[in-house]
């Protein structure tokens, strides 16, 4: 059991953790200064859900001792996020349909697991959900208004939305470890919330007017610890002082 | 230049229940929405709000200060709106 | 009504001055006062965003996950600061986006010393420290500035700055007490850091052609000289209780002046950065403007969207 809760805290906590890591790179360089200090503030709610998760997980294992060792000192193949949230800023259409895509998983994640018999995971939840909520109105109506804003905007939401889709079918992988959890009531299934994400997916594009593309994508193996070529350049920089200068407190 | 410079909003926040929107300062953005959000992100980051007024700038009518006299002035003289005004009784002490 | 002359509201205008009565926007003040706010208040925004570049070059790199979320509310605290003061210099009647070009074409400075390249992990402890540090020398004096607008911003960028000096400190004090490569990593900042934060109070009373005038506008309230020397009074005790050594061979205790004596500041750097030739100058500009160009489309797109938007509700 615990085993499969730590596997499925990983998934969570490595998504928030690289997705708030992508985010913070744009910090100090955003489109104006207001939409600068929004992102940076849906980085912080990321961090602050990648510490929380992290905490809890690391008493479930004997081999890293805090929050801080299991997001720095692991290698490339242990992180299980999925591989949309690693893929890079691009522009700002690229990074607010990321964004929109994993938000709009998120919220009806966090939806279930405020119920789930694990109570510190069911903690955990309900105060992110709060946050994601936040992130998804702020995100979807970004998605909006580039969308059916200037041409060149709409140009540029649309192929992000091509770009990106592919990369959003992994959300709802189910393993071994997702169905020991659904067995025990401490997580969702996550085919079952396909539906619900592509519906705020395609009440969203409508008003965007934007198209989804209609090939599934590709399946990603992120949450198998295999990753795009990304994801090595965002360790070497995150971890760069954890691996220059081992076991200092900082 | 180009001009795709957003308008300017005034944001008022309430600090807490019971109290007045105060005016906090400005900011910009191209609608009612963001605003609104925006004001969320920039001024509220330490919980200073829990409700918050938003109004484009170039909506906003002042009153023009070479005519503070006869705008202000007048209520100067109307002291009897001011408790101070008012003779208490010795042994009263709050009221 | 009557009107008044010229000198009859120069002079009206100095007695509330005097008086300490706050100017707010629409009265009236001399064009000259005007001008010395913009060039004041606006070089002090494009200190506060420049000013997010070296910081924010270590987010990504930063060593643990509360050192990350410290450093990136820090760096966005100072986008707020920005953009406090950037409304400050819109209600004097020139707009943020004229106000941020004339940064971009090089018609107005910002503080020198974020064209300083932050090199390790140990600068962030400097940078807030030190160069937080002495901005809030001057930003609690400026909290009581003649121009309403101006010191409204500064007192609340002053209660967002309380935390800013405090995690560099501790971020000083957490090497200090590592191993002997985070002490010299730590002293290294230090030596890099110190003499630019001391040109960060602008040049010597002597030199300075405005602080006389702003003086008596009361936009100023203490001198350069005046400002530096409290910062280095209330400094060095800091950097001796953590075991750090002030790089000037030249400092010591005045006891007849009650203050520290310090060596002399190398003027010409400061003049070359400030023209221009600092290490990373070219780099600071190029980010900003590259901002803006780059989130020109974004910024059009929004507002193409809200004027659809409006035009469909009508
Ligand atoms: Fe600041
Ligand atoms: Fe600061
Ligand atoms: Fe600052």
């Amino acid at each position: 059991m615990e085993e499969s809760t730590y596997t499925f805290l990983l998934r969570l906590g490595d998504d928030s953790l690289i997705l708030g890591q992508r985010l913070s790179e744009w910090c100090g360089h955003g489109p104006i200064l207001e939409e600068d200090i929004a992102m940076t503030n849906i980085a912080l709610d990321l961090i602050g859900q990648a510490t929380n998760i992290y905490t809890y997980a690391a008493g479930l294992t004997p081999d890293f001792n805090d929050a801080d060792a299991l997001a720095f000192l692991r290698f490339e193949h242990q992180y299980l996020n999925a591989i949309l949230v690693e893929q890079p800023n691009g522009n700002f259409a690229d990074t607010l349909v990321r964004q929109f895509f994993f938000d709009a998983f998120r919220v009806p994640l966090f939806e279930h697991l405020q119920d789930s018999k694990d109570t510190s995971l069911a903690a955990i939840a309900e105060k992110s959900l709060k946050e994601s909520r936040y992130h998804l109105k702020h995100s979807s109506e970004w998605v909006i208004r580039l969308g059916d804003g200037t041409e060149l905007s709409h140009e540029r939401a649309q192929l992000a939305v091509f770009d990106l889709w592919r990369y959003t079918q992994e959300l709802f992988h189910m393993d071994t470890a997702e169905q020991k959890l659904l067995a025990q009531d401490i997580a969702p299934n996550l085919e079952n919330l396909r539906g619900i994400w592509l519906e705020t997916v395609e009440t969203v594009m409508e008003k965007a007017t934007l198209k989804l593309p209609t090939n599934q994508g590709f399946f990603g193996a992120g949450r198998l610890g295999r990753h795009s070529e990304h994801m090595g350049y965002i360790l070497a920089q995150m971890q760069y002082m954890q691996r220059a200068y081992p076991g200092m407190e900082w | 230049m180009s001009s795709n410079e957003w308008p300017l909003w005034e944001v008022f926040i309430r600090s807490k229940q019971g109290l007045n929107h105060k005016h906090v300062g400005s900011l910009r953005a191209p609608d009612a929405a963001m605003a609104l959000q925006n004001a969320r992100d920039v001024y509220t980051r330490r919980s200073e709000g829990v409700s918050i007024w938003v109004m484009q700038s170039a909506l906003i009518t002042a009153s023009d200060p070479k005519e503070s006299g006869p705008m202000f002035e007048p209520a100067d003289s109307k002291v009897y709106r001011h408790p101070t005004f008012y003779d208490l009784p010795d042994g009263i002490e709050h009221m | 009504m009557e009107t008044r002359t010229i000198e009859q509201l120069s002079e009206n205008f100095q007695q509330k001055i005097d008086a300490d009565i706050k100017i707010e926007p629409n009265d009236w003040m001399p064009d000259n006062y005007r001008k010395a706010l913009i060039r004041q208040i606006s070089q002090h925004a494009h200190s506060e965003i420049v000013g997010m570049l070296p910081e924010g070059n270590w987010i990504t790199r930063a060593p643990s996950l509360r050192r990350k979320a410290v450093l990136l509310a820090k760096v966005q605290d100072e986008a707020g600061h920005g953009l406090y003061l950037y409304s400050a210099t819109e209600t004097l009647g020139i707009s943020r986006e004229e106000t941020i070009d004339d940064l971009h074409e090089g018609k107005v400075k910002y503080s020198s010393i974020f064209n300083y390249p932050t090199l390790t992990w140990a600068d962030m402890g400097a940078v807030g420290w030190l160069v937080d540090g002495a901005a809030i020398m001057n930003q609690v004096a400026l909290c009581r500035t003649s121009y309403g607008p101006y010191a409204r911003a500064m007192v609340k960028i002053c209660k967002e700055e309380s935390f800013h000096q405090r995690q560099g400190y501790e971020i000083m004090t957490s090497l200090m007490n590592g191993t002997e490569v985070q002490k010299a990593m730590a002293q290294d900042a230090l030596n890099r850091f110190w003499w630019p934060a001391l040109m960060m109070f602008g040049p010597s009373d002597a030199e300075s052609k405005h602080t006389e005038q702003s003086m008596r506008w009361r936009i100023k309230r203490y001198t350069n000289d005046e400002l530096r020397q409290s910062f280095v009074d209330a400094t060095v005790p800091q950097a001796e209780l953590i075991g750090l050594t002030i790089p000037d061979p030249k400092l010591r205790w005045n006891e007849e002046r009650g203050h520290y004596d310090f060596g002399d500041i190398d003027w010409d750097e400061f003049w070359q950065v400030v023209g221009g030739n600092g290490p990373c100058n070219k780099e600071r500009i190029e980010a900003r403007v590259k901002a803006k160009e780059e989130g020109a489309w974004v910024r059009e797109a929004a507002l193409a969207f809200a004027s659809k938007s409006k035009s469909r509700q009508n």
